[in-house]
């Protein structure tokens, strides 16, 4: 009995680490709706400062005052982020604050080696608290027993914060209805960057508690932001009650698990976050999202097809690349066909995320089913390549039209997180199940077959299975069902009312941007020879919304000029640098602060803005632009 | 602004790496690919022993009379751009070989690209068996000793305890679950009067070590063997410190020893683990002295394990070209076969019938001394003493 009292408790002192760094992530999101991937890396750079601060100050008091020293110096930090970053993109497109705060996690992931050197780094045990407490045999570290009181008190102090003061009231008001909180006249600047201060001031205190327990090291940012981040979402975006219990209900989950299937840590917080938002779509204590008020410029700004003109341009671009092979070498070839494939990969996100208006958090899951279902049928099968090819992007397919059903029940940020929570469970059965999969050593020696071995035909195949996926993809953008589906996007109501089903064409959207994308795996399949559980994981779904959110996620095909101009740069730089994190990183941030709308997004506006200075223009494409600002 | 003067500071520092680069067309060029981003604890001193070992190649005179150059990449930890790297490292750079890499799947896709490519490759560092066995390949040769040989050389050890029932603690992707297949076969087979009482498989990387510790005290065994290694064993070893989860009890744990791991856990090393690793401090030999004396006065730093893996690959591809005395990867294998080598170890041997090497590791165990943790009571294991039968490696291995 006592170990089951001991391991509840145990589990109570993970939980109560988690919901610090979770609290401060929720009250961000629930305010300023930015998806901040850098909390991850603000929990880190808390941990290093407090590192520092703690073995130079002396006693008990150098140690507490350390930690608390460390979490403001990192709140200070944040205001900087956000005064000079943040606050210059809040009316970009949604999701864009996504790509700026995932270029400063890449840079800080540089910056801390440089500063604190690649040893992890042991920190002082915190005084007072070293020993452990004998509770009918079994010892409790009294650590532990300080974060169990600690979690609560914190939560307490929120409490108070959000329901007693006027700035709680703000706050509160501000995550239910912002546009309003600004049309009653509150500086949302200064609501926004406090708001944004205390909750990275809650990361960074997360990452220096944990000094007595923990190394410190430069990937601890990746480690924590995702299993945060799924907290956030299951205990409900923006409440705060909701991430306490989620993070108790995990951290017991994962207790108890371990006891039954010692395996189940790597997926449990997934699995749980796929149940609930199945069974409750707005987390356990969260509330519907109320209608997005659309930035106009999405839908005042019709998109078309191209001119004849353009279409001869586009033409021409894609003859210019088919005669590559003329002059350039076997490695450019393959980094060019490397390009194409993610060409498709990204178009196909883009088509779900710009005309279906559906985010998704787990794009790489039918890009690597794509690769695996070419592994299993060329290995196990013996299928000659082409066969593969046009097989193996049906498991794509496949877990699309299984995951998306489910998936597009929910919008917003409820459909990415369960879009991500399906695309790790996908990820933990490649890791898991060696027999078949190979687990994380992968399947090998998927070679191409004579015809398309040699770099110049591959990469003649891969530009050739891009433009058409291209081409097509945008066919149906201005199909019937592409306005059906960009209806849905604009206004599910008003779509559904003049009778188009949404969820079965918002369904239809994902399965075939999911076939899209394992296409696009099929070929990276036997670009590499080889299948790893890579292939489905978190950094290739982010890198596509990258290079989504790059190329202007406003944009019919931006994500062409995104994923090019991404692919090729992170190439380069990684074969020219050890630091590529951090010059990559600072490239996104400059692009996300010189083009807030993506890259063809801005030459777009460009172009516009020339055509309304020419003389008669049309004033209805010119005005809602400004208004769009 | 702060980001656009990183990025301009960072673009020259490109041009100025770009330019140093640039080797003549008579050196002899060796592609090495690592994961310099993603392990930097590993890798910085790794690449500090190649360096070293560049140098004093070219010192004495290049080989066969060219110099020698070392191309060096980041795989970012990922088997793709390893993939990429490797590729631009064979046909735009024309490298004479293939070398390096840390981890497992990393090796193994490097490897099968050598393979397609016919290409030669010796990979430093994965601990994986199936590159030498169960996926080998003729063109792939392998410098560390293999999960199989540390395991070997640690249950020789283990067995002599008196202890019946064990736990394990691994981690949860293929080099934890071989590292604790390969222990648990060779030590029932010695040992069939052993219990396995629990195992713990917490994510790489992820340990919640509270449960975990828990977990393994409740089961009692009396002895634990330990696979975590960096910050899950930080981490682990800190919670079972203030739970009591080692008091009174034996602990085996591969890799422990290797200063890389064995530094950071400061006063905290728990003491009487047994463990393989590298306690550079008490190695007496000519060799070894000669390299650390080296080693010293080029970085003014104390070697790592990485540092003598890093040292040797280069070492070895070196010895390898010398030989072959071209960079035909025919003739490379040719000349790496059998092909007997000094080491900062002692000598070691690349093995014909499974291309592995004979380099060996140090078995002993830990200890707190002055307020850090250090191996004592360590011996040499010679690796070849800690292989299965030829016969048995021929049933592993596909033939060529």
């Amino acid at each position: 009995m006592a170990f089951y009292v001991v391991q509840f408790l145990t589990g109570l002192a993970s939980a109560a680490s988690l919901f610090l760094v979770a609290s401060g992530l929720s009250i961000i999101f629930g305010v300023t709706r930015i998806v901040n991937f850098a909390h991850g890396a603000f929990y880190m750079i808390g941990a290093y400062i407090a590192f520092t601060l703690t073995e130079r100050l002396s006693g008990a008091f150098g140690f507490w005052g350390g930690i608390v020293l460390a979490a403001l110096a990192v709140a200070v930090i944040g205001v900087i982020v956000e005064m000079v970053l943040l606050r210059r993109i809040y009316h970009a497109p949604e999701l864009f604050q996504l790509l700026a705060t995932f270029g400063l996690t890449l840079m800080v992931e540089d910056l801390v080696v440089l500063i604190w050197g690649p040893d992890d780094l042991v920190g002082r045990r915190a005084p007072g608290f070293r020993g452990a407490i004998d509770f009918f045999g079994q010892n409790i570290p009294s650590y532990d027993l300080f974060l169990i009181v600690l979690g609560p008190v914190v939560l307490g102090i929120l409490w108070l914060l959000f329901q007693r003061t006027r700035w709680g009231v703000l706050v509160r008001a501000a995550t239910q209805d912002r546009d309003m909180v600004a049309a009653l006249g509150v500086n949302q600047k200064w609501l926004f960057t406090s708001v944004f201060a205390v909750g990275v001031f809650l990361a960074a205190l997360g990452g220096a508690l944990q000094i007595p327990r923990d190394a410190v090291h430069h990937a601890m940012d990746l480690r924590t932001i995702v299993e945060v981040f799924v907290v956030v979402v299951i205990g409900g975006l923006g409440s705060i009650v909701g991430a306490f219990v989620a993070a108790v209900l995990v951290s017991e989950l994962n207790a108890f698990g371990i006891l039954i299937f010692p395996k189940i840590s790597i997926i449990l917080v997934f699995l749980v976050m796929a149940v609930v938002l199945i069974v409750r779509p707005w987390g356990l204590f969260g509330k519907p999202e109320a209608a997005a008020r659309r930035t106009p410029g999405l839908t005042v700004n019709p998109w078309r097809p191209l001119t004849s003109n353009e279409r001869l341009a586009a033409l021409a671009a894609l003859l210019v690349a088919a005669m590559l092979p003329l002059f350039a070498g076997n490695y450019l070839l393959t980094v060019g066909s490397e390009i194409a494939i993610f060409v498709i990969f990204a178009v196909s996100l883009h088509f779900l995320m710009s005309v279906g208006g559906l985010a998704s958090f787990g794009h790489a899951a039918y890009f690597g089913l794509g690769a695996y279902g070419v592994a299993f049928l060329a290995k196990m099968a013996g299928l000659p390549m082409i066969v593969c090819l046009l097989l193996g992007p049906l498991l794509g397919c496949m877990g699309a039209a299984v995951f998306g059903f489910f998936a597009v029940q929910l919008s917003g940020v409820y459909f990415a997180m369960l879009t991500l929570a399906f695309a790790q469970i996908v990820w933990s059965i490649a890791f898991q199940w060696v027999s078949v999969t190979g687990g994380d050593n992968g399947i090998l020696g998927i070679w191409p077959e004579k015809w398309a071995a040699s770099p110049s035909h591959f990469y003649w195949l891969a530009l050739g299975v891009a433009a058409s996926v291209t081409i097509a993809l945008r066919a149906m953008v201005f199909s019937p069902f592409g306005y059906a589906l960009r209806a849905t996007r604009d206004s599910l109501l008003r779509s559904e009312a003049i009778g188009i089903d949404a969820k079965r064409i918002q369904w239809t959207a994902f399965v075939i941007a999911g076939t899209t994308a394992g296409i696009g795996g099929a070929l990276f399949a036997y670009l590499k020879g080889s299948v790893f559980p890579d292939n489905l994981g978190i950094s290739l779904s982010v890198d596509a919304l990258v290079m989504v959110l790059l190329g202007g996620v406003e944009t019919v095909s931006g994500a062409v000029i995104g994923a090019i101009v991404y692919k090729a740069l992170n190439i380069w730089l990684v074969s020219q640098t050890d630091l590529s994190k951090l010059v990559l990183g600072g490239f996104i941030m400059l692009i996300v602060v010189v083009f807030p709308k993506g890259i063809v997004g801005m030459l777009e506006m460009l172009a516009q803005r020339r055509r309304k200075s020419s003389p008669p223009g049309s004033p209805l494409l010119a005005k809602p632009i400004e208004s769009a600002e | 602004m702060r980001a656009r003067s990183y990025f301009v500071g960072a673009a020259f520092a490109l041009l100025a790496g770009g330019m140093a680069h640039s080797a003549l067309a008579q050196d002899i060029k060796i592609g090495e690919i690592n994961s310099y981003s993603l392990l930097p604890a590993f890798t910085e001193p790794y690449r500090k022993g190649w360096q070293l070992a560049v140098e004093e190649i070219n010192a004495a005179g290049g080989i066969n009379g060219k110099k020698l150059v070392v191309i060096s990449k980041d795989d970012g930890g990922k088997p793709a751009d390893a993939q990429t790297a490797a590729n631009e490292l064979v046909s735009s750079e024309g490298v004479a070989m293939l070398a390096g890499t840390f981890l497992s799947n990393i090796g193994l896709a490097v490897s099968d690209f050598a393979n397609q490519k016919k290409v030669f490759f010796l990979a430093a560092e994965p601990l994986t068996d199936a590159i030498t066995w169960s996926k080998g390949n003729k063109y792939t040769f392998r410098l560390r000793p293999s999960n199989y040989m540390q395991a070997a050389m640690l249950v020789e050890a283990a067995a002599k305890l008196p202890a019946k029932r064990w736990a394990t603690i691994a981690p949860n992707y293929e080099y934890g679950q071989s590292a604790v297949a390969v222990f648990k076969k060779l030590m029932s087979e010695k040992r069939p009067d052993i219990q396995w009482v629990d195992e713990q498989w917490p994510p790489q990387g992820k340990i919640d070590a509270g449960p975990v510790v828990q977990a393994v005290a409740a089961a009692n065994p009396e002895a634990i063997l330990n696979v975590t290694f960096g910050a899950d064993l930080v981490k682990l070893v800190r919670e079972g410190n203030t739970r009591g989860l080692f008091k009174g009890r034996e602990v085996v744990s591969f890799l422990t020893g290797e200063p890389e791991y064995l530094d950071p856990l400061k006063d905290e090393t728990p003491e009487g683990w047994i463990v393989t690793g590298y306690p550079w401090y008490s190695i007496k030999t000519p060799e070894h002295d000669a390299f650390l004396k080296a080693y010293q006065a080029k970085y003014n730093d104390y070697p790592r394990l990485g540092s003598i893996v890093g040292y040797q690959t280069i070492k070895s591809a070196a010895a390898i070209l010398a030989k072959a005395g071209s960079t035909d990867p025919e003739k490379l294998i040719a000349a790496a076969e059998g092909l007997s080598m000094p080491s900062p170890f002692g000598e070691i041997t690349f093995r014909k019938i499974d291309h592995q090497s004979t380099l060996g590791a140090y078995v002993g165990k830990t200890a707190l001394k002055d307020g850090k943790g250090v191996m004592v009571d360590s011996s040499y294991k010679k690796g070849a003493d800690y292989l299965p039968s030829d016969a048995e490696v021929a049933k592993l291995r596909p033939k060529d």
